[in-house]
């Protein structure tokens, strides 16, 4: 059953939330033993409050538009009085006091969280194997990466753990794993969705969405979480149309482009042949398609890897030993937090957090982030002007389908490569969302990314739900 | 503060006059909010540790700041105070590792102040530039336990957040203070800059006001600067006055025995009245400036500047000049205490009242440093105007005016209460005849010209009279005897 359908017949009452969280519960007992999607399960959690919104629906109030909806929540979303670990050994015993915007609304809208999932470390990698908690596999073929950093949430609903998860996307962590995985991941426009009680990676660019198996899901979740929020000063103020309301529109007449940039060098054959054909099924229902050329594009991976980084080396100083987590003692204060630091943060952190620190330092600062930050200027620019001849842009998701677990975790560049086609977007802040386009050679699931400028969701769902339907 | 002491006993100011200080201070001032800079924990000194707090002012993981108005609005009253220009503005990371900073950063204001280029006149006329005034959230409080409170022999460190996430303005100065005293005059001046517009309580006891002072010396004639020693910890005008003194000797005295200056934060320790070395240049931290991503940039309108403008309180600077054109041929001195104890409206509308300014500023001056209670400006005007009739003695109308700010009322019924009642020229004549014929030995010095037994009279007429009788009189009457 998709969300969708769960909230329909819990609020009417065809179906007891209990039971519905209960099946679902009882398959990542029986199936996440060998997936790992799932940090922890809040079962005991999960029933009661599925218990209390059965006895909503049994009372006549409406428990809301997710009534009843199982969803999975990235790790690195907190949740009060619940393990938020970022599946790193240094936020260890960590419990928030407080739960993220996006996890109140989810509540109110009567989702029902079933657990944390995993992630690679504070959400640095392309393949949840930077997980200090281990891997997460791949439920397509379990010999696979997940993709990453939000590889739990995308396994999660691959394998019908739940309907809904929850993952961040700060270079593409969410759509890469969505299309790995074979499902429907968004990131929506930057300030869309409220960050608040999202554990910083990189704050410019981090963005929350929605991973499901359906367009019409994801729409649903979009709905519900985005929306102005006075706790983030980056949050856009002004309310948005729902998505779901415009689904079924159709592209007819919109101006798609092939972002020639990311659609060529470095994509695999089978991957480039599965674009092709979802161009020809947009051009069908009646989109008018084109090349488009983001020049600037091709810098954005390197510009990426500065610019994360360097907030990633300020927004992880915190982590130091004194207020919460792990504290590894030494003689000193600074001893302390040295060897704080040193048990308690993977080997990908480390590097980031020292890229970073350099790329802030006196003297290499404009060498490094200011040039950085000024590329960020221009793929803004470039991006800017092609929005002026068309209204969405598509491309690969990721340059491969899921390749296998330790391939790329001896090369760090080979990983970083995994993020070519969907970095440039969190750098311009704009909505983007990977949907499931049939497989490649070897069977494995392929994404087609579809680009939209800021706040142009509902448009992008339009094309998504076409991609969905030609299938 | 002029109660403070200003000269430093066994250590003489740096009078050379080969030799000129140079000083320019950064003051570090609370905002007077009701919340902290970046959430809606109450900002209020003291209170059990750790119980104003939040996930924000905690720097927790997931939590994220939000700009308090207020303090914008704060911060933009002391700019146009100063006289700054008030521009777009970013907030940036300031990072380092410091275990009473929750985020191991601090969220300041660098490469773009909300103000900048202003200036600020001390009483004596001269105006010292004002290089930038920021915005920026305070740290909490570490206590150390144990090896005396200090941290490296602490056996375990406590620490409280109250205080963290406060907001701060960041003053800083230009080196153009040329002494101790213009230091303390500085600091005090901008203080009560602070305290008029309500921007701060401009308490130095309780740390909401922080100062830390860089100084150098120079050949006097020199227009280069010398290397800069920062000092810390100083935490009073009169440290202030103390630390700049003793560092300025130091250096003069290392630079004529052939030594350098090395560029170096110093520790004021009020206990030995020295400075100490913390850290030199090479040790200072890298702070890794970049512009914080979750605040957006701060561009206050045109409109809202110009409202807290025309909002804006009149000024000590603009309150002074307004009580000297007042009072013409008083002490500078005088109206720049009487604006500091903010007694200027009272000494204004006292005068305007009809009082003679000099009689009126005295009392402001001498008989009014704790406060003004229940005196009404009419009765000061009018208990001087007995005073200049000759109805009151200057010591009748002190104890008069202790009862005015007691309880108020008007002088008149005051002085009868007191039996204060002026006496009839003829008493007093009839009382200084009969003390001439008393003391004949006394009045043939008197006529001889030996001026203390004016004070031998008088004396005595005031004894007689229990003090009723206005010396001045007295004098008068017996210089017409002496014929």
């Amino acid at each position: 059953m998709t969300a969708v359908e769960i909230a329909a017949a819990v609020r009417s009452g065809q179906r007891s939330a209990r039971s519905v969280v209960d099946e679902h519960l009882d398959a990542i007992a029986g199936g996440d033993a060998g997936i790992h999607a799932f940090n922890l399960v809040a079962a005991a959690q999960a029933r009661a409050r599925a218990d209390e919104i059965d006895g909503a629906v049994a009372a006549g109030s409406d428990p809301g538009p997710l009534a009843g909806v199982p969803v999975a929540l990235k790790d690195n979303l907190c949740t009060r009085g619940l393990a938020t670990t970022c599946s790193s050994r240094i936020l260890e015993g960590w419990a928030p006091p407080y739960d993220a915007t996006v996890v109140e609304q989810l509540h109110n809208a009567g989702a029902v969280v079933v657990g944390k999932t995993n992630m690679d470390e504070f959400a640095m990698g392309s393949s949840t194997e930077n997980s200090a908690f281990g891997p997460t596999r791949n439920p397509c073929d379990t010999s696979r990466v997940p993709g990453g950093s939000s590889g739990g949430s995308a396994a999660a609903v691959a394998a019908g753990f739940a309907p809904v998860a929850l993952g961040s996307d700060t270079g593409g962590s969410i759509r890469q794993p969505a299309a790995l995985c074979g499902v429907v991941g968004v990131k929506p426009t930057y300030g869309l969705v409220s960050r608040y009680g999202l554990v910083a990676f990189a704050s410019s660019l981090d963005q929350i969405g929605p991973f499901t198996t359906t367009v019409a899901d994801a729409a649903a979740v979009l709905d519900v979480i985005g929306g102005p929020d006075a706790r983030d000063s980056t949050s856009i103020s002004e309310p948005q149309p729902p998505v779901s309301d415009t689904l079924a529109d159709g592209v007819d007449g919109l101006r798609v482009g092939v972002l020639a940039e990311l659609s060529g060098n470095g994509i695999a054959p089978d991957v480039a042949a599965r674009l092709k054909a979802a161009v020809g099924a947009l051009e069908s229902a009646g989109a008018r398609v084109a090349e488009a050329s983001v020049p600037a594009a091709v810098f954005g991976l390197s510009a990426y890897y500065l610019i994360a980084p360097a907030e990633a080396s300020s927004n992880l100083a915190r982590y130091d030993g004194v207020r919460y987590g792990l504290r590894v003692d030494g003689p000193s204060t600074p001893d302390m937090n040295t060897a704080t630091r040193s048990a308690g943060f993977g080997d990908e952190v480390k590097r980031r957090i020292m890229i970073g620190t350099y790329a802030l330092s006196a003297g290499y600062y404009d060498a490094y982030y200011g040039k950085a930050q000024k590329v960020r200027t221009l793929i803004i620019d470039d991006f800017a002007s092609v929005w002026e001849r068309f209204d969405l842009l598509v491309s690969p998701t990721s340059p491969t389908t899921a390749f296998p677990l330790g391939e790329r975790t001896a090369d760090p560049m080979a990983m970083y490569m995994s993020d070519v086609c969907t970095v440039p977007v969190n750098l311009t802040g704009q909505a983007a969302m990977s949907v499931p386009y049939g497989v490649g050679d070897d069977g494995l699931p392929v994404g087609v990314q579809i680009m939209a400028p800021a706040l142009g969701e509902p448009v992008m769902f339009r094309a998504a739900a076409v991609l969905e339907a030609s299938l | 503060m002029s109660d403070e002491a200003q000269t430093i006993p066994g250590l003489g100011a740096p009078d050379d006059t080969e030799w000129e200080t140079v000083v320019g201070l950064e003051v570090h001032a609370e905002l007077a909010t009701a919340t902290k800079l970046f959430s809606a924990s109450p900002n209020r000194f003291g209170g059990e540790p750790n119980t104003h707090i939040d996930p924000v002012s905690l720097g927790l993981p997931g939590s994220l700041p939000v700009l308090n108005e207020k303090a914008v609005e704060l911060a933009i009253r002391v700019g146009l105070a100063l006289n700054c220009r008030i521009q777009p503005s970013v907030f940036a990371r300031k990072n380092y590792f410091y275990p009473d900073m929750p985020k191991d950063f601090q969220i300041s204001q660098y490469d773009q102040p909300i103000n900048v280029d202003g200036w600020l006149e001390l009483p004596s006329g001269k105006r010292v530039g004002i290089e930038r005034a920021h915005l920026e959230e305070d740290t909490g409080k570490t206590v150390h336990i144990g090896g005396g409170g200090r941290i490296h022999e602490a056996g375990y460190s406590l620490v409280d957040y109250n205080r963290a996430g406060v907001p701060l303005i960041e003053i800083v100065g230009h080196p153009e203070l040329r002494s101790a005293e213009e230091a303390r005059q500085y600091v005090s001046e901008l203080r009560s800059i602070l305290v008029a517009v309500g921007a701060s309580d401009g308490k130095m006891e309780e740390g909401s006001l922080r100062v830390d002072c860089n100084v150098s010396v120079r050949p006097t004639g020199s227009d280069r600067l010398g290397t800069r020693c920062e000092i810390k910890n100083v935490n009073s005008l009169r440290s202030l006055g103390r630390a700049v003194e003793y560092e300025a000797r130091r250096q003069i005295d290392l630079l004529t025995s052939g030594q350098a200056i090395e560029q170096q934060t110093r520790h004021w320790n009020e206990d030995d009245g020295r400075t100490h070395a913390l850290r030199s240049k090479e040790e200072d931290y890298d702070y890794r400036y970049f512009p914080e991503p979750d605040l957006l940039p701060l561009n206050p309108s045109t409109e809202w500047v110009e409202q807290i403008r025309h909002a804006l309180p009149s000024l000590p600077r603009d309150r002074r000049l307004g009580l000297a054109e007042a009072a013409p041929s008083v002490d500078v001195d005088h109206i720049a205490l009487a604006v500091e104890r903010s007694m200027d409206e009272l000494a204004l509308a006292a005068i305007s009242g009809g009082g003679a300014p000099e009689r009126v500023m005295t009392h402001i001056v001498q008989n009014l440093a704790d406060g003004s209670g229940e005196l009404a400006p009419e009765s000061l005007a009018e208990l001087v105007g007995m005073e200049e009739a000759g109805d009151l003695t200057a010591t009748q109308a002190k104890k008069v005016l202790a009862v005015l700010v007691e309880g108020g009322g008007s002088p008149q019924d005051a002085a009868q209460t007191l039996g204060f009642e002026a006496m009839d020229t003829g008493e007093l004549e009839s009382l200084v005849d009969s003390l001439i014929a008393e003391h004949a030995e006394e009045w043939s010095r008197f006529c001889d010209g030996d001026a203390k037994l004016t004070g031998f009279f008088v004396g005595q007429v005031m004894k007689a009279t229990k003090g009723r009788a206005d010396g001045k009189a007295v004098t008068q009457l017996l210089n017409s005897r002496r014929g």
